[in-house]
């Protein structure tokens, strides 16, 4: 080709010499970041856990007064939480923890565990109002589809909480997790929608593809419906 | 200090080769025409394709006419499944349980257009048989597809076997070769295949560039209309420097293939008996020797894999997960799951494949920093679940045996 060809075809452009890109501030801090999907508090979390209990050995000389588990090996994800509890004042003065899931959920647990026992410690009623948000606040912020994690490590220390009040004969105060059928061919309760709205369901159709809920019973898709609308706001609005 | 990347995740990109690069050079700037122009310059552009077509077709043993380059492995799936699902208006698919997502969500949303899908289950090394796919097929059957290996667990399928199965039942045949493009024998002729996909970036060529083979006579309908490119099967003006670059790293694979495979399976086998035996409760997922040169996959139990991931990350050592955590769909890892072993296995699965770069030192270093990631993880995990209960003793130890005695030949 000679280079003083003139370029009449327009099936095909030249690239430009030279290219400036432009880019837009939050393209740019994308770019640049680091492969980490992670704050730097999460990280941190993460790589030095707070709290953590290291053996169950050392459970049974520390005397705690209430003891959680939530999740299991089969989900990927599963907490064990324990609580000392100063009875007087009805405050969380101690909360050890064991984690098995990913670093998300290791770290909101790590966190939780600070939040409840820092300043003194935290009383009770302080600790039931604590939301999975103020977890994920507190870290700076979760992948969304890494919510559910934060929300497990507040599962564990309601558990925690229940089996102190059992242990100290406060029964009144146990906290029942209501849960109300939904589809009543299959069993499926309100929780378990918000397990799959939390589990990134957003539509009538993925919650059908985790819980085949309504597929037979039809008549039960408005509430479905309704509820879905409900947690995707509460947790994700 | 700064630690040395130890890349250990080539199946899901492989760097690109320097000769790849300096070959896809001129055709950024300085040839730049159009290959469909009626002039000088599309021209020159149009020579360069055709040369890449040529070389890929001798690597495939195939006439030019029968390769289709397209934007990636993903593309060229959809077109061989899609392609032969709207060439033949309806009918019966077969697969298996273990494909790529490219493969199983194609399949799945044809079964919603009126076609109707079998997915083949494996044995516990993530294998299907020829005899399954015979038995599998049905008057209605229009296409059987069976990747070559697998991208998780490397376990190589029979497809000779399966495409003389098919061939007997007039059934048309596509592969997914796209873990299998560096090391595997891709002679479509000798294979018997029908149809065959491969992808520029598992080959250390670019991204964004991939293969659909597809032996003369077999009807494909477009899914990309447009300029009649690629024999009208794909529309678009050619991405002539990733066609270009694609068959540079594709003849290049191939070529070294022999040595290279030697090097691989030595550390392949080295890393896996190192993990077997210095992590207690770990256990190899996959073909014990029917799997590719540069893969590793094991599950540790009482761990999550997302975690163990970040904490190999520290060290520079790059790995992927089949853990739920990882997944945009919370969901562990499919394959694992089709092998049989429960979730909590597929939780605590994690990935380490090699590559060209990959030495010894490497491997070594992955072996020693293993069992103290692991501990610590399991230092802080509530479980303190038995291998036992899923594998008898006698199992466990043959695991580590097969690897060692293929080793020590």
């Amino acid at each position: 080709m000679s280079p003083g060809l003139d370029i009449l075809d327009v099936e095909s452009t030249p690239m430009p010499h030279k290219t400036e890109p432009v880019m837009h501030a939050d393209v740019k801090a994308k770019a640049e970041s680091k492969s980490w999907f992670y704050t730097d508090i999460v990280k941190d979390h993460f790589f030095n856990p707070r709290n953590i209990l290291i053996n169950d050995a050392d459970a049974e000389k520390q005397e705690f007064d209430g003891v959680g588990m939530v999740g299991s090996p089969a989900c990927g994800d599963g907490m064990k939480m324990w609580i000392k509890v100063d009875k007087e004042q009805d405050r969380i003065v101690d909360c050890k923890w064991q984690t098995f899931g990913c670093a998300s959920a290791i770290g909101s647990t790590s966190m939780l565990s600070v939040m409840v026992t820092e300043n003194g410690g935290t009383t009770i009623q302080k600790a039931l109002e604590l939301k999975p948000m103020d977890i994920m606040n507190r870290l700076g912020g979760l992948p969304t589809r890494k919510f559910h994690c934060s929300v497990l490590g507040d599962k564990a220390l309601r558990a925690a909480i229940n089996d102190h009040f059992r242990r100290s004969g406060q029964n009144d105060r146990i906290i029942v997790e209501g849960a109300r059928i939904i589809d009543p061919d299959l069993k499926i309760t309100d929780k378990d929608i918000e397990e799959a709205i939390l589990d990134g369901a957003r539509t009538i159709e993925d919650v059908q593809h985790k819980l085949k809920v309504g597929v037979f019973n039809k008549s039960c898709l408005p509430a479905v419906e309704e509820l879905i609308r409900f947690y995707t706001e509460k947790y994700f609005g | 200090m700064t630690t040395r990347t130890i890349y250990l995740d080539n199946a899901a990109a492989t760097p690109m080769r320097q000769e790849v690069k300096e070959a896809m050079e001129p055709f950024h700037q300085d040839i730049y025409g159009n290959p469909g122009s009626f002039n000088s310059v599309g021209h020159e552009a149009l020579e360069h394709v055709d040369g890449a077509r040529k070389t890929v077709a001798r690597v495939l043993n195939c006439a030019e006419r029968e390769l289709i380059f397209t934007g990636g492995g993903t593309e060229s799936i959809n077109l061989a499944i899609k392609g032969v699902a709207f060439a033949k208006k309806k009918g019966h698919i077969i697969t298996t349980t273990v494909e790529h997502h490219a493969v199983l969500n194609t399949c799945e949303w044809l079964e919603k257009h009126g076609f109707e899908a079998t997915y083949l289950p494996v044995d516990k090394y993530g294998m299907v048989t020829p005899e399954q796919v015979r038995d599998a097929i049905r008057p209605d059957t229009i296409l059987v597809s069976v990747m070559y290996a697998n991208n998780e667990i490397g376990t190589i399928m029979p497809i000779q076997e399966i495409a003389k199965a098919c061939k007997e039942k007039r059934v048309l045949f596509h592969t997914d070769a796209c873990q299998a493009g560096c090391s595997q024998n891709l002679n479509v002729k000798e294979l018997g295949i029908d149809m065959l996909t491969l992808n520029g970036s598992k080959i250390y060529g670019p991204k964004g560039v991939g293969l659909l083979y597809v032996r003369l006579g077999v009807q494909l309908e477009p899914l990309v209309h447009g300029g009649g490119q690629e024999g009208g099967k794909r529309g678009g003006t050619e991405n002539v420097a990733g066609i270009v670059g694609f068959a540079t790293a594709l003849a290049l694979s191939q070529q070294e293939n022999g040595q290279e495979n030697e090097r691989l399976i030595r550390l392949r086998d080295h890393l896996a008996i190192g993990i077997l035996q210095r992590v207690p409760k770990a256990v190899l997922n996959g073909h014990p020797t029917k799997r590719l040169p540069n893969n590793v996959n094991v599950s540790i139990l009482d761990i999550e894999g997302e975690a163990l991931t970040l904490l190999l990350n520290e060290h520079g050592i790059c790995t992927s997960t089949g853990s739920a955590c990882t997944s945009g769909s919370l969901e562990p890892s499919h394959v694992i799951l089709a092998t049989g072993l429960p979730y909590e296995f597929a939780h605590g699965s994690i990935r380490f494949t090699m590559g060209r770069d990959t030495t010894i030192d490497d491997i070594e270093k992955v072996i020693e920093v293993m069992p103290e990631a692991v501990k610590r993880l399991r230092a802080i995990s509530p479980y303190n679940l038995k291998l036992d209960e899923y594998f008898s003793k006698e199992e466990q130890q043959a695991m580590v045996e097969q690897l060692v005695k293929v080793t020590s030949r």
